[in-house]
């Protein structure tokens, strides 16, 4: 166990830069998780932790010692593959002491880890399997099991769960945060996935385009992102962004969507957006926030009735997702399943002002 | 749907079902009677032999009878003959010498130079992959003069340790070639996963790659050990002397005794040198086909 | 508190893991280990084949006793003879004829036994593969047996549909069919192989798409199963071209190129004139006729392999 440092971390190909100047310091025991589209790095930056990229410029350090040089053997990691990586022709047991193997442990000690990992993982009647006569699942804990045993100062997972069907995603998912709260290890975690992000860190990186865009806890990102990335990256649905502009209504500020809609900006806030007034703006607003107008939640603080005529409908169960347009641009709501209209019908929807946030889209940056 | 439109279709579909059904078949039975037409002609040549082979001499010889049938009862004689009267054990020894050394060279070189070029790429692999599928192409008959001479100033001219010289040139090119194919299909992830584990590049080839590779190992040993054993060129350029010859050479040159031809004893001799071949075909034939098909399919 | 940690430890590490680990680094260089175990492969290459292959063409512009430089001296006496034409005729003749043979015999069983069900499909290709396994210098020493003058068994069976006897190898042209059956018959397999592999990786669905657009069997073959397989029907001819043009046994052991040189191809006019004559030069500049024909299929065979190996993935 140990803590992981990136200081000015650079990747280029050729002359593609992968990943820029990147700083990061990882506490030990804590579980990171880089997420961001494809291609923005997060895998390059994990592979140079690994030690399977050389790094272009920079240092890595882990557990205090500076691993630019050092091979991937001599780093003391383990790494968990997207595709599992399990060596076909070697059971189950073997796969996961061929590490412990090569560096020459003791045969008793390299069962006394293997049994003890497979007891964890729950594959104890796997052990004698081949990768081949395992489900994608159990492939899975397998190549976590693979990552224990070897008692590593770093866990590093390559988008491990993104083979498997959706089902088992959620399973493995909580199965990896119980492993991690067994066994402690310092973990960085390389995902495209926003949900398995938000469930699985202590902290959240988003990267886009080589660089780290924010980081913070999954509570942070979600209600305070930074920029416009993040904003739309973290939530699911994703964040409303509707273009607008800021204006004075006397003494307080607005928001205008459209000739006919304007959304009154909070008093707490005007201190903050005081700068922007008269600009061109992108209005932040999550789903949650557009909702129903019966009911209790809301009903306080600063909302915003408003009617809309609803394009789309989509019942999910426990809410209803309702679409419309303001000025052309499409916008999400969520609203109870018994309060919602059907498709073409108007329904009055109330926006909670409390959560909303202003970008600046010149610099897309969170105002 | 009234009743009318629904039966009109309905029986035009029973129809056609079984008119697709019975063309079917003729089409099965064509192919049957085509493929036994085809094996005819195949098999023919090796039939022939194995019925000359188990004739003896007086039968062969008067074509008293249907050459195609034994008449006049099985006999190993021809078999007895060959063993105890030529020089066949001579041949099939140097051959198994020659053949097992051929398989243990070409192995060797082309598992680490297809690990080398399938994965590890240096400056000017690419150029040398291609240089090797190239050099595959080079048929035996181009290049077996100048091999004459330099054998020959080697000091191992009629020596079948020449063979085991020359006969590489007839198998790593290609064994190298399906190697790299079937190295390369080995994901980039389990190399990553066995470095991280801790192996070493030798590791790596002997525990993961190799095991991993096992049927394109398979296919390349079979590959070589049938070129060697049936290389002809060569042993026809390089031998001339019985105590040194091989078997496909031995056979056809010195069985074959002043002008009697002794064809039962020279089908016995040929049918046992092909033996090992066809053994290794009847009980590995998926490998060996993986290996024929691998040279177009896996570049 | 954490950040001093880094600071301090990390200079401590470095000034002592650098001295060494550019040692290691040298040493680990993959590209090192990687050139190193092709060495041995470069060596069979350059010294058995790309030497051999220069020395040919010195060895060709030698006298017989190799004692003097005589330019292309063998070259042009060999184009002036009949002898080498008639070579250079029969092999032309043997090559095309043999290669459109064993492709089209190729072509119609792979589909006879693609059209099979699947599990009789493993056992008739078992079969019709035996007389590729089978060392060619043997099995030719069979056919040799069956057209033997005296003892044909070919002609026994000619016999008894009436037909008169065939003077297999005695007559010249008869000669060049035999050699050509016998090569055809040991050849077709392979073709047989390589598109019964090429028939299986067409995808079913296409054949399925076709049959609900209404195609016929022969449409679905033309429009279909030969463009999928254009590049490995393309790679198969053109290596098979090489393979039978350069092919030596078939000819050595049944006619040794005879009668009166009709059944001489390169390969045994180089042997003869080579090796059974003793004038090495001369030999190695018959050889080095195939070198043109080879080379330009070679080049082809190696662009429809690139090809598809991209189709491929």
């Amino acid at each position: 166990m140990a803590e992981v440092a990136l200081r000015n971390v650079v990747k280029k190909y050729d002359d593609v830069v992968a990943v820029s100047s990147i700083n990061l310091d990882i506490p030990n025991n804590e579980f990171l998780v880089l997420v961001g589209p494809s291609g923005c790095g997060k895998s390059t930056t994990l592979r140079m932790i690994a030690g399977l990229e050389e790094i272009t410029a920079g240092e890595i350090v882990i557990g205090g010692e500076v691993v630019n040089d050092l091979p991937p053997k001599d780093r003391d990691i383990a790494m968990v593959f997207q595709n599992y990586a399990l060596y076909p022709h070697m059971t189950v047991a073997e796969n996961m002491s061929f590490g412990l193997k090569l560096r020459k442990f003791a045969k008793d000690e390299i069962k006394a880890r293997v049994d003890n990992a497979a007891k964890i993982l729950d594959i104890t009647e796997l052990l004698t399997r081949r990768p081949k006569q395992l489900s994608g699942g159990q492939r899975q804990r397998v190549a976590m099991g693979r990552a224990i045993v070897r008692n590593p100062k770093v866990f590093l997972f390559d988008e491990p769960l993104s083979n498997l069907d959706a089902k088992l995603r959620v399973q493995m998912r909580t199965e990896i945060k119980r492993v991690h709260q067994k066994v402690k290890t310092t973990t960085i975690y390389v995902t495209h996935d926003q949900v398995e992000a938000m469930t699985l860190a202590d902290r959240i990186v988003v990267m886009n385009g080589g660089k780290i865009e924010q980081i913070g806890s999954p509570n942070d990102l979600y209600h305070h992102p930074k920029t416009r990335f993040v904003a739309g990256f973290i939530g699911s649905p994703a964040m409303n962004l509707i273009p607008a502009k800021l204006e004075t209504n006397g003494s307080s500020l607005k928001v205008r969507l459209s000739d006919n809609l304007s959304f009154p900006v909070p008093e707490n806030r005007a201190a903050r957006y005081r700068g922007a007034i008269g600009k061109d703006v992108l209005l932040g607003l999550r789903p949650e926030h557009i909702t129903e107008t019966r009911g209790a939640n809301g009903a306080s603080g600063n909302s915003h009735e408003f009617p809309a005529t609803l394009d789309v409908v989509e019942p999910m169960g426990m809410e209803t997702m309702v679409f419309f347009k303001v000025d052309g641009v499409e916008v999400c709501g969520r609203v109870e399943p018994t309060a919602a209209k059907g498709s073409g019908e108007t329904m009055l929807l109330r926006a909670n002002l409390d959560h909303m946030h202003l970008i600046d889209p010149n610099t897309n940056r969170v105002l | 749907m009234t009743a009318a439109t629904a039966t009109t279709p309905l029986t035009r579909g029973v129809f056609g079902r079984a008119s697709l059904k019975r063309n079917r078949r003729w089409a099965l039975i064509a192919s049957y009677v085509f493929l036994i037409v085809f094996a005819i002609f195949f098999l023919l040549p090796p039939y022939y032999m194995i019925i000359t082979a188990l004739k003896s001499d007086a039968e062969v010889a008067h074509m008293a009878h249907n050459p195609w049938i034994i008449a006049e009862g099985i006999t190993f004689e021809q078999f007895k003959l060959l063993f105890t009267q030529s020089d066949f054990l001579i041949f099939f020894k140097n051959t198994a010498i020659v053949t097992v050394c051929t398989v243990v060279i070409t192995m060797c070189i082309s598992v680490l130079a297809a690990f080398s070029l399938g994965r590890m790429k240096f400056w000017g692999s690419g150029i040398l992959a291609t240089g090797i599928f190239l050099t595959y192409l080079v048929p035996d008959t181009l290049l077996f003069i100048p091999l004459f001479q330099i054998v020959k100033s080697l000091g191992l001219l009629n020596s079948y340790w020449g063979m085991v010289l020359v006969y590489p040139t007839l198998t790593v090119p290609f064994c190298t070639w399906i190697m790299i194919g079937y190295f390369q299909s080995i994901p980039k992830e389990l190399d990553e996963a066995a470095l991280i584990d801790g192996a070493g590049q030798m590791q790596m080839l002997f525990k993961i790659f190799i095991p991993v590779a096992l049927p394109g190992i398979i296919a390349a040993t079979i590959f070589s050990f049938t070129v060697s054993w049936a290389a002809f060129v060569y042993p026809m350029t390089f031998l001339y002397s019985a105590d040194q010859q091989v078997l496909t050479v031995g056979t056809v040159t010195s069985l074959i005794k002043a002008d009697v031809y002794k064809w039962g004893m020279l089908m016995a001799g040929a049918l046992v040198a092909a033996a090992p071949p066809l053994i290794i075909y009847a009980f590995l034939m998926d490998y060996y086909i993986a290996g024929l098909t691998a040279g177009a399919t896996k570049g | 508190m954490a950040d001093t940690l880094h600071s301090w430890n990390p200079t401590v590490a470095t000034t002592a893991a650098r001295p060494a680990s550019k040692l290691l680094k040298f040493l680990r260089r993959r590209s090192a280990i990687a050139f190193v175990m092709c060495l041995p492969l470069m060596t069979v290459i350059g010294g058995l084949v790309i030497y051999p292959a220069f020395y040919s063409i010195y060895l060709s512009m030698l006298n017989k006793s190799q004692t003097r430089f005589i330019g292309l001296s063998n070259f042009t006496y060999l184009l002036s003879r009949d002898v080498f034409w008639m070579v250079v005729e029969q092999s032309a003749i043997f090559a095309l004829t043999a290669v459109f043979f064993k492709a089209l015999i190729g072509l119609v069983t792979a589909h006879l036994i693609n059209n099979l069900p699947v599990k009789g499909q493993r056992k008739w290709r078992g079969m019709l593969l035996v007389p590729w396994v089978i060392p060619l210098a043997l099995s030719t020493l069979g056919w040799w047996w069956m057209f033997d003058p005296t003892h044909s068994a070919l002609n026994w069976i000619i016999n008894l549909f009436g037909g008169d006897e065939i003077a297999w190898l005695s007559n010249p042209y008869w000669a060049r069919f035999s050699v050509i059956l016998v090569n055809v018959w040991y050849g077709a397999p392979f073709f047989l192989i390589m598109y019964l592999a090429a028939l299986k990786s067409v995808p079913e669905q296409l054949y399925e798409a076709a049959a609900i657009d209404g195609a016929s069997a022969w449409q679905k073959f033309v429009h279909i199963t030969l463009p999928m397989m254009r590049n490995i029907i393309a790679i198969t001819i053109l290596f098979s071209l090489i393979v039978t043009f350069a092919n030596f046994d078939i000819v050595q052991i049944m006619t040794a190129g005879g009668p009166r040189n009709m059944t001489h191809v390169f390969a045994t006019y180089s042997f003869l004139t080579g090796i059974r004559s003793g004038d090495l030069p001369l030999g190695s500049a018959v050889s080095l006729f195939m070198l043109p024909i080879l080379a330009v299929s070679a080049i082809f065979i190696l662009r429809g392999v690139r090809k598809r190996g991209r189709e491929i993935g």
